[in-house]
This record gives structure tokens, sequence and C-alpha cells, in this order.
């Protein structure tokens, strides 16, 4: 692929990115060029990107509370810890506040349900103050440059959601949108209440049934004064009501692009038993000779791996799978013996190395020594010259986990960094962990969903093959860029 | 090289929609904006690849019936009428099915089903007798001013009232829109729970979703949430001619050329002539389109998405040397521009997969000025023109030109604004022959060096 500008200002460019990223304000008055976006930097003609929000550059800064609804064993946390690790892997920093903990470190360890008695003022003292920190926190968190922050708390009556709307809108200016749940079915709620309550730190050591009759009576507790979100009285706000899993919703008054994609998120998650199955591609021709990227066949061994992978299956014995590769021969081929059907996804292809594609790690030190240590600096948000960055395959990547939250058992075969953004996604692993997780060939990563995240087992199936998995380098390759820099200015700003 | 480069025609975003034939039934009073939603839907449907037709039940009943004399013929007791409308609507689905059947995807069925009865008719027809899927979109209006705005803009000038007075047209529609409130049931939580739909109250102020069945229904909701009816304008254009152009060679990050700068400068004053209310502008994240919109004075953001389509292996080259070292490739691109692939490339299949978000922000968005590439350009005019994928990659978008996007009734005005600076022309039409093995002269290679 064409590359039309040079390495050495290509080096630059990144530099300055980082530079930026470590927040030195003062480079764009350095510059001279005078844009009047802040991100954009132009330097002599070519343009400097700043780390921008993997799918949605145009979120402008709105900074969010989502206000959690909802009577106990609602899923609540359930959604609040699943919204959060979404948004954190498309790049929307966002935490999630959760009522309960902050009562838990307050008080005494739990007795029973009678601290949850509406007459019961001490209490409902400490309750109150305790739901006031948190909204303190979720403030400060927005107020220091968090893009979304999920209070995770019952606000079952009008009264705190009115308290909430006042503080976040009026005090301060964010954006605030309420998501209920509402469920009436009382297999669910028991369900909910064995998997995530019973467990709890409130419970230790109680005998089992006993912890589900005391919980059932909190939650009488809180149903004498629960006022679900009502049409007449609050149609002035934004949420959203998730009624008994999914079956139906009410959406009112959508505010901006972050509430819409949260909408649809939460339009497509669904809490049935399944298993994701995660495995690179067996190993490559490619693999061998040590290059990255092409599109190369199977080596002997990544056939064999083939056929372990298509008797795995066999005994996993897995109801109605389906199998997904990239668009590339190796993925496809590795699918050969897995006896399922098969959708192919361009979006499932390895990041594009860009000049890169076909070298040697080795070959590319030689050839773009400051590309192959600004990588090293910042492998997540380093984008290969006419290629991709991690952060842009996360992007891309973004239809396929929509699509794998809709689908019940699936198989996706693809690649190594393509692994790592999925498997990111799953484990909640940060934007510096992602690019230097190890997805080793041979090995099939199984998930399932339990509790509030995700079990994780590492199967390798016992076929030897190369190891094409590289740690981040100890030495600081930083220096190197300065002496090749002939920027006066620039070089004052670097030494620091 | 081989013939892999053009894959099987592949449902642009979503290759894991497996074959499931649904019916999209409309539900509303007149004036409510069913067939707007109805033709925007079918457009934004066949536009990502999902093949799809309405039925408008007026149409039927147009064809069906002596011209429309006054709003009596909607009267409930007008028995001979009734007939006719409901053998209409029969005619209608019967034909929805039909496409269904013979490979359509999506029939949507433009209609008022107003009662709950048409509607139990609706699913005994489409999920029982075949087994499609049945999703309802009911738009539930009242405020009065929404639909006299309604009527004014696309009732008054519908074929059943050629020739009448406006207002005296505003008034038998009104009349007309009485007689079927009398038997409006709308969709009911309680007796129609297991049916799948949503309901949009006030042009969006709210939402009820139903019993969601299935990627395709999750998209369409989706959809529907983002799209408003607010007026705007959207400004489609590339970036001024670049060094590359002026090369004949595709691809490539280059730099503007003089008059490309030129352009630029052209493209400011036209902005500030236009005086566009809060415009935005959107660049691709390659240097001619971030140059191009330098004396553009409005908000920019970056689209890495808005990129030119990636030629792979052709990048950089003219159509004469790619013709020259990749003959085949060369023809078999001619054969079927929309689905062929460049090797390690992009084909025009995939631009429209990944310009999807860029479409939906653009209807989320108001003023938005688009600044990108010609493949681009072309993917974005065919979803706003309702162009087929044969047409899509030879639709001409020069050099140095606005085209500028008014939505107006159930469309969109489109008009083509020249700059007025020169430039070369980079558009290739499809040539006479197309086989892999014709002679060189007849691959009409672009002639970039016309004016």
């Amino acid at each position: 692929m064409v590359c039309c500008y040079s390495e050495a200002n290509a080096a630059l460019m990144n530099s300055i990115q980082l530079l930026h990223q470590a927040s030195i304000t003062s480079v764009s008055q350095l510059s001279g060029a005078g844009e009047d976006d802040s991100n954009e930097i132009i330097f002599g003609g070519h343009m400097c990107r700043c780390p921008r929000r993997t799918s949605c550059p145009h979120i402008v800064r709105a900074p969010t509370v989502i206000a959690m609804v909802g009577l106990p064993a609602r899923g609540k946390t359930y959604i609040s810890k699943k919204l959060t690790r979404y948004l954190n892997w498309i790049g929307i920093t966002t935490r999630a506040f959760n009522v309960g903990e902050y009562r838990r470190a307050a008080t005494n360890s739990y007795k029973n349900h009678n601290f949850f008695r509406s007459d019961n003022k001490e209490a409902q003292e400490i309750r109150t103050k305790c739901a006031v920190m948190a909204i303190n926190d979720a403030c400060k968190f927005l107020d220091r440059g968090g893009e979304v922050a999920v209070i995770d708390a019952t606000n079952t009556t009008k009264e705190r959601r009115r308290m909430l709307v006042h503080h976040c809108t009026e005090q301060h200016q964010f954006k605030l949108f309420f998501v209920e749940s509402v469920c009436d079915d009382p297999n669910i709620i028991e369900a909910n209440i064995l998997e995530v309550k019973v467990c709890s730190p409130d419970y230790t050591g109680q005998d089992k049934n006993e912890a589900v009759k005391d919980f059932l009576q909190r939650i009488e507790h809180y149903r004498h004064t629960y006022e679900t979100m009502d049409d007449a009285t609050e149609r002035d706000l934004s949420y959203i009501q998730i009624f008994n899993q999914g079956e139906r919703f009410i959406v009112n008054k959508l505010a901006g692009h972050l509430q819409s994609r949260v909408v649809y998120y939460l339009m497509n998650i669904h809490v049935l038993p399944r298993t994701i199955y995660l495995t690179r591609h067996g190993e490559s021709a490619m693999n061998l000779l040590g290059k990255i990227g092409g599109d190369s066949d199977l080596s002997e061994r990544g056939w064999a791996y083939a056929e372990a992978l298509g008797r795995f299956v066999e005994e996993e014995n897995i109801p109605q799978l389906k199998v997904w590769t990239s668009e590339l021969k190796r993925t496809i081929q590795t699918s050969r013996y897995v006896n399922a059907p098969k959708e192919h996804w361009k979006a499932l292809n390895e990041i594009d190395a860009g000049v890169c594609e076909g070298m040697t790690y080795e070959e590319i030190q030689q050839k773009y020594p400051e590309e192959f240590a600004l990588r090293d600096q910042d492998k997540f948000h380093y984008r290969y010259p006419s290629g991709e960055s991690y952060q842009d395959l996360v992007a891309r990547l973004e239809p396929v986990i929509l699509e794998l939250e809709r689908q019940e058992n699936v198989m996706v075969i693809c690649h190594q960094a393509v692994c790592r953004c999925l498997l990111a996604y799953f484990q909640d692993k940060s934007a510096e962990d992602l690019p230097y997780l190890k997805v080793p060939l041979h090995t099939v990563v199984k998930l399932t969903p339990v509790a509030y995240g995700c079990r994780v087992e590492f199967l390798a199936l016992d076929i030897p093959a190369v190891n094409t998995h590289r740690e981040k380098p100890k030495e600081d390759n930083s220096v190197n860029i300065v002496e090749n820099c002939s920027w006066p200015m620039i070089l004052t700003v670097l030494v620091f």
C-alpha cells in the first residue's frame, strides 16, 4: 500500500500524539497552525490526530449520569456492570457507583431485613447518607473527566429521582438517563436471589434458604414505597423501562447519541444461559515464517488443529452452535471440520498492518525503527501507516459484539489482535492491557456467563505451534526520536 | 490472479441475517407519517442490502376505483366502498407475500390497519398461512399542528385532490380522518401482547417496543429511534482536486493541488453565503479532505469511516497501470463494480457496511456538511437518492461540486452546485466490453486531463 509521507514525519506526528495524551496542552500553541479544533494540529501540512472515541468521534463531551431504578433482585447491578463494561470497551470512560457497597462500608455487618423497614429512622438516615455520597462521588468522577457515571441503586421513589434530577441536571449540567427494570415473575426473582444475593457479603455464613427468606422480606419493605416511572408526572425525564428481562420496553425522551446507543445495547442483551468459544485460526504458513498479516494457508500443524477442533466441538455437544470466521483463508480452513453452520465476517479480519503487512518483527525493526518503537510506547492507539490500530479494531468489532450479545452458542474463529479485543470486552480489560493479552495458538477460550461476570477457561488442544506473543519490551526507545528530530521547538518540549 | 476477488453477494453489514422473510405492517390514522416511514425504512433497508419493497394500499384503492370524490368514501357505513377497500387490502397483502416468496426479504404494508380485526387477519395470513415474521409499526400523534402540517405537505397534492382548492382539500381530509377515528383501536398491550411491535408517539418523543424478535427487527427499531423530521440540509462534497488526481492515480493520502486549494477557499465562501445555522463539518482522516475543510467556519469531526475505498494492491496506480498489471481484475471490476473487491482492498459493498454508522448519525444530526471521496460520496448519495447497487458505482460526483440535499415530502431535493473552479474529471463510465480478454483500448481507462 502506498504511504505518502516520510517515516520521520510519521514518527514526529505520533510523538506529538503521545505528548498530547500526556496532557501537554501547549503543543498546539507551538505549532503556529492556528486551527480552531484543539484536537487537530496541522504541522507543516501533516496531520496529528489525538486518541479519539473509538466508534463515535462525534460524541462531544456530554457527561451523563445513568441512574438505575427498580426493586431489589431485578437485575440492576447486572445491567450496571454490563453496561459499564461495554461503554468502557467502546472508549467511553464509565464507572458504576453501587449504593449497596456504600451502605456495607458505612454500617456494621448486616443483621437482617429490618434494616430496610420504612419506619427504621436510624437506618433511613444511613441509607440516605450513602445514596448522597454515591451521587457526590459520581458527580466528582464526571467533573474530573469521566464521561458516564452509573448510579446503581433502587431509586424507587419519585422523591429520590427528583433529588437526582436536581443534583445532576441543575446543580451540575450533566445529562440524566434512568434505566428501570420491572419484573413480576417470581421464578426470575428467586433465581436472581440464589445467583447473586445469597452469596453477597450480607449473608456470609447463613443458610441458603434463610437468606432467601430474609431477602424476600427486604424486597417487601421496598415495595411499599415503590413508585414506578410515571408517564404522567415524569414525562419530561429521559428513561427506558425494561419489563421482564426484555419482553417489552418503554423509551421516553431519548436525548442524544449516547442514550440512543445505550438503549440499543440494552435491547439486544439477554440472560439466557449460553457459551461463547473464542479461538485463533490454526498455525499458518506465515506464522511459521514469523511474518504478520497476509492471507496464507494453514501449516500442517494448523490442519491438525482444525481436525482437533472438530473433535472438540463434537465432544462439547453444544446445542445449536453457530461458527463465525473471518474472510481470510486460515480461519475458514480452521472451521472445516466443525459440524455447524458457518458465517464469514469481514469485520473479523486481522488488524491491517498497512506498510508492515507480510514482514517479520525483525524486518519492521530494521525498516521502520521509529514506528516500531512508537508502537511499543502505546500499542493500543498506535496505527500502522496505511493500516489500523487496536482502537480502530474495537470500532469495527462493535457490531460483532452486539450480535454476539443477541446470539446464544457461538464459536468465533479469528486472529490474534481480534481475539484480544473480543476477550478484553468479556474480561473487562483496559486499553493498556488489551494489546498484551495472551491468546496462544491452538487454544480454545471458553466463556460462560455467571453471576455478574464471565467464567473464562483456556483449553489448549495439545497440538504444538509457534508462539506469536510479543511482550511489552522493557527498555524505553523514545530517546531515538529526539535524535532524529530536526524541529528545535519540539526538541524543547520533548525534554522533560 | 484467481477469480476469488468477487465475493458472493452478501448482506452488506449483516452476513448473519439468515433468510427470515418479514412483513412490516404500518398502523395508524391518516396523516401520521406511515407512508413517510414506509418509504424511508424501505430505502434504508435496500441500501444496507436487504431486499425490501413497500405496498401502499391507498395506491391499490386509487387503481381499483373511479376518481376519488370526497370523504364519504371512507364512512364506516358505506358498504360498497368497504368492500372495495377490503379487497384492495387483501390484494396488497397477497402481493407482499408473493414478493417474499420470490426472494424478497422485507415487505412493508403501508395501510392504516387501525382495527384489531384487520391486524388479526394479517397475523393469520403472514405467520400462519406463510411462515413470515410480522412486525407492526404504529404511529400515534395527537398534535393538531403536526397533523395539519403533514396534510399540507403530502395530502393536498395527492392524486385524490388534483385541481381542488387547498383549504377544501384540508377540510375534506380532516373529515376522512374522523371516519377512521371511530373504529380506531390502538395496539393493545392486553390483547395484542404476543405481537411484535413498536409504537411511536409524537414523532419520536416516546416509544413502546414489544417482543422484539430477531436481528432485523432490532435494527429497524434502532433506525426508527434515530430518525427525525426537523427541517435541515445535508451538503456532500468531495475533497478539492488533489496531487494524485492530477497524476490520474487512485487512493493514497496526497495534498491538495493548487486548484484544490482554490476550491477549499471557494467552499469557505460558499458556506458563509449559505448562512447555515449550527453547521457541523465531517471529513475523513485523509489529508485532502481535512485540507478542504480548512476555510469552513464550523466545528469539524474526522471519521476514519469516511476514508476512500481501499484499492488494496492497486493503491497509487493509474487505471492504465491497473489495466496493464492486473487485466483480469480490471475486467472483473467492470463486470460487477458493486461487489468487486480489490485484492487486499475493499468493495463498494464493504464501503456501504462501514458507512452505515455514518448514515445513522447523519439521520440524528441536523445541518451537516460531509467532505469525502468519490466512492464514499457515491454510497452516501445512493442512500439519499434511493439508487440501486447497479447504479451506485457509476453515479456522477464531479470534483469541486457541492451536492445540497433537502428533505421534502417523501423524498429529497437534490441540487448539484458547481463552485466554478476547474478540475480534472475522475469519472469512468462502464465500458461496453467487460470480458477478461478484451483489447486494451476497449477498457477505456479514465482520461484524466480533460480540462
